[in-house]
């Protein structure tokens, strides 16, 4: 799992199926100091309440996510599971 | 899941079993600025996306089960037209 700043929202209206009524949000992968790093992707919501500028974590692995989401057959591999309160490191 | 905008199309007559009637467009991976991210790649279109469309894709296993059949050598797929990123 990754840590992510939540950066905002997409909004799609002709999209898989599999992706009516998830939220899709724009993340950002940060390092344990929240230090951006790499390209910005897109994951869908599984906490209900990540918003733009939450501290997130997310989930990368598609066997993972279809187990959570308890279908076989979601397209989907990023999963935020988590709003983060805090970080320690050392 | 990430950006990206629909740049061209490629034209396959001799495909893997599985891949026949596949639409194949050339994307551009983008970053929530619109920034290119990487080189261009192949994308199947699930959504009929067109040149110039800002879309968001799923790669690896992922984009395979976006298909119909889901049992297919797709490794990146088209699975929404973007109509706003609000960052």
């Amino acid at each position: 799992m990754n840590l992510c700043r939540v950066l905002g929202t997409v909004v799609a209206t002709e999209k898989h199926p599999a992706f009516a009524g998830r939220k899709i949000l724009v993340v950002q992968p940060v390092d344990e100091t929240k230090k951006p790093f790499g390209a910005s992707y897109l994951a869908v919501d599984h906490s209900s309440s990540a918003g733009k500028g939450d501290l997130v974590l997310v989930m990368n692995e598609g066997g993972g996510v279809r187990a959570v989401l308890g279908d076989k057959t979601l397209p989907i591999r990023s999963l935020i599971v988590g709003v983060v309160d805090a970080v320690t490191v050392g | 899941m990430y950006l990206g905008r629909v740049i061209g199309t490629v034209v396959a007559s001799k495909k893997a079993a599985g891949l026949e009637g596949a639409r194949l467009l050339v994307v551009q991976p983008l970053d929530h600025a619109q920034k290119p991210v990487g080189p261009a790649e192949v994308a199947v279109d699930r959504v009929s996306a067109s040149t110039g469309t800002l879309v968001m894709l799923e790669g690896s296993r992922e984009a395979a089960l976006a298909c119909d059949p889901w049992f297919v050598p797709v490794d990146s797929a088209i699975v929404g037209i973007v109509d706003e990123v609000d960052t």
